[in-house]
């Protein structure tokens, strides 16, 4: 996780100091990739429904077909239809983002907060446990836990990702927290007497919680990245069940006799990548508190 | 500057602990026979004598750790059980392949990323800022196993670069030009992928930091715009890119293994995955180990380095 540029830059403007935000518009650009992600998703869901062909059907007639119309991304070497591979394949993709995801917010969210609201020594001990662990390269620690944890699963990845997300999700949340912990509308909700509950859900989740939301995002592709080097080293899912990763992965055996097989479920990932981070980064510029990153 | 040090070291010291208790356990958190599972595809009767015999598996856990440990600290990281070689040997071999590729990548990440980043930050929303910038988000949205097989498409196989094969590796020792040759495609994709991150986080600090008072000082002065650069606001600015680097380079250490195996160089996460592969535990475990040592005693390095450049860090 602590390998994505995007995520460290996410922390230190967590850390930065307030000023009161900019009216800013988000653009067409930043239209356009919620469009292409919500419509990722509708693919996504819907694939059995969709008049596709099937994901697993091997026709031996067209091997390594080029993209026409029948085939509108061409054949992968077993005759399967590399369309409908690439939209079944965004699946796994997408469960694991979001699971494991869900898993590090659902543990590092409250816990973030929680520290950063109560202080003292929870907060010290809680920090200090997290910043062990995030000195722990984590994609090392998932790849030797997954490899020796047999069988694998899709729902073993999520899990192992999700809890090795869970220091640098604490992270992000307790100091974007802390900044508004301090500020004076708490401190008159602490002073009129509001418990402690109010407090956290009324007054500091809706403040985190934009912060949280471009994270998240940048999480997911992060996520999805590292699902992706997985599937390179057949950690991930078994084949025949299809992932972006996975098809690049077998794509490189037949790459000269049939490219398309690389080029369609790398692009699907780039730019499915690409709009996250966009996301992201526009939504945090958009709530963000200084002018530093421009 | 030195009770700095000092607190970082007994940090450093907790946290490499904390790795060897994870990196011993981790095999006892996982269900199953730890025995089969070191041994793998090597389990015999004379193996699993000389599994008990080596790790003390019958002996109460903690002990099993202090047996562990003091191996380990006499530089013995046990014999996989599958090549029968010794763990170290093998780590000893691959590590050299890892550190050349490090530097080459980095020193081009550099050499790019620091010009680059001033003419941005000289005029930025200009049209190179526009262009660079939107060029480094992209490049950063492009996974490396996605890069690297699309290079070895659309460029390698057509220039005849070394792509594939452990044949293509050529050792430093061999044949210097065919060595670089052969790490020419991992190095640039590596060093691709630092700089954007260099670019970035040096380009945004460099413009907080020209708008600093001392910065239009210089320039009533009339000192050149070069000069300012180069002299004024690097150095201040620096702080940021040495401690993106000092992470950057630790995942890359980590990191760096999808495009070893893409590309068939033999270095550490080549080792690590074959090792996977094959289940040698032994083998695994002693390269994580290693890893995240290494990447741990890198970030200490950058921290030291850091400090020199701004001692008020330490004062703080």
């Amino acid at each position: 996780m602590s390998s994505s540029p995007l995520v460290r830059e996410m922390i230190e403007d967590a850390t930065v100091r307030d000023t009161p935000p900019r009216k800013r518009r988000l653009g067409i650009l930043f239209w356009a990739c919620v469009g292409w992600l919500i419509l990722n998703l509708l693919a996504a869901i819907l694939a059995n429904v969709l008049p596709m062909k099937n994901p697993f059907f091997q026709d031996y007639a067209v091997v390594n077909a080029s993209p026409s119309l029948h085939h509108l991304f061409g054949t992968d070497d077993l005759g399967r239809d590399i369309f409908s591979r690439v939209v079944f394949g965004s699946r796994v993709s997408i469960e694991v983002g979001l699971g494991a995801m869900f898993i590090g917010f659902g543990f590092g969210g409250p816990l973030g907060m929680l520290a950063a609201y109560r202080r003292g020594k929870f907060d010290t001990f809680l920090t200090t446990f997290m910043y062990i662990f995030l000195a722990f390269p984590a994609i090392i620690a998932t790849i030797a836990v997954l490899s020796f944890w047999t069988p694998r699963s899709l729902l073993k990845i999520i899990v192992v990702v999700g809890i090795a997300s869970v220091p640098i999700i604490y992270r992000v949340i307790r100091t974007a927290t802390m900044n508004i912990a301090t500020k004076d509308y708490v401190i008159a909700a602490k002073v009129q007497g509001a418990t402690d509950r109010r407090i956290l859900v009324k007054e500091l989740l809706p403040n985190v919680a934009p912060i949280g939301v471009s994270f998240l995002l940048i999480g997911v592709a992060t996520v999805i990245t590292l699902e992706g080097s997985l599937a390179f080293l057949g950690l991930s899912v078994n084949p025949p069940t299809p992932s972006w990763g996975n098809m690049i992965n077998e794509s490189r055996a037949i790459l000269q006799t049939n490219p398309w097989l690389a080029i369609f479920p790398s692009v699907a990932m780039c730019l499915f990548l690409l709009c996250l981070n966009f996301i992201g980064d526009r939504l945090r510029s958009h709530f963000d508190v200084t002018e530093v990153k421009l | 500057m030195a009770r700095y040090l000092v607190r970082r070291l007994i940090m450093l010291l907790g946290i490499v602990f904390v790795i060897t208790v994870g990196a011993f356990y981790l095999i006892h958190l996982l269900p199953g026979d730890p025995a089969v599972v070191i041994l793998g595809t090597g389990d015999s009767p004379l193996n699993r004598a000389k599994l008990f015999a080596q790790l003390g598996l019958n002996k109460p856990i903690y002990e099993q750790y202090f047996v562990w440990m003091g191996n380990i600290i006499h530089g013995n990281l046990g014999t996989s059980f599958i090549s029968q070689t010794p763990v170290w040997g093998t780590i000893k071999s691959a590590l050299p392949i890892d550190l050349e590729l490090m530097v080459i990548s980095q020193i081009l990440a550099f050499a790019a990323a620091i010009p680059l980043a001033m003419r941005s930050a000289k005029k930025p929303d200009g049209w190179l800022d526009r262009i660079l910038s939107a060029g480094s988000f992209t490049l950063l949205s492009i996974p490396s196993f996605i890069a690297i097989v699309l290079l070895v498409l659309f460029v390698a196989i057509d220039l005849g670069v070394p792509h594939t094969g452990v044949s293509s590796y050529v050792g430093l020792s061999t044949d210097w030009i065919g060595n670089l040759e052969s790490l020419s495609l991992p190095s640039f994709v590596l060093a691709v992928g630092s700089f954007v991150v260099y670019y970035r986080v040096l380009r945004s600090d460099l413009i907080a930091t020209l708008q600093e008072e001392y910065i239009t000082m210089a320039r009533s002065k009339g000192i050149s715009q070069r000069r300012i650069l180069w002299r004024h606001a690097l150095r201040p600015s620096s702080v940021a890119l040495l401690g993106t680097a000092g992470v950057n380079i630790g995942g890359l250490l980590a990191g760096g293994f999808i495009v070893q195996y893409l590309l068939d160089i033999p270095g550490l996460g080549y080792t690590l995955i074959s090792a996977i592969g094959l289940s040698d535990y032994l083998v695994v475990q002693g390269i994580v180990l290693v890893v995240c040592v290494g990447v741990i005693l890198i970030n200490f390095f950058f921290d030291f380095v850091i400090n020199i450049v701004d001692p008020r860090i330490s004062r703080e």
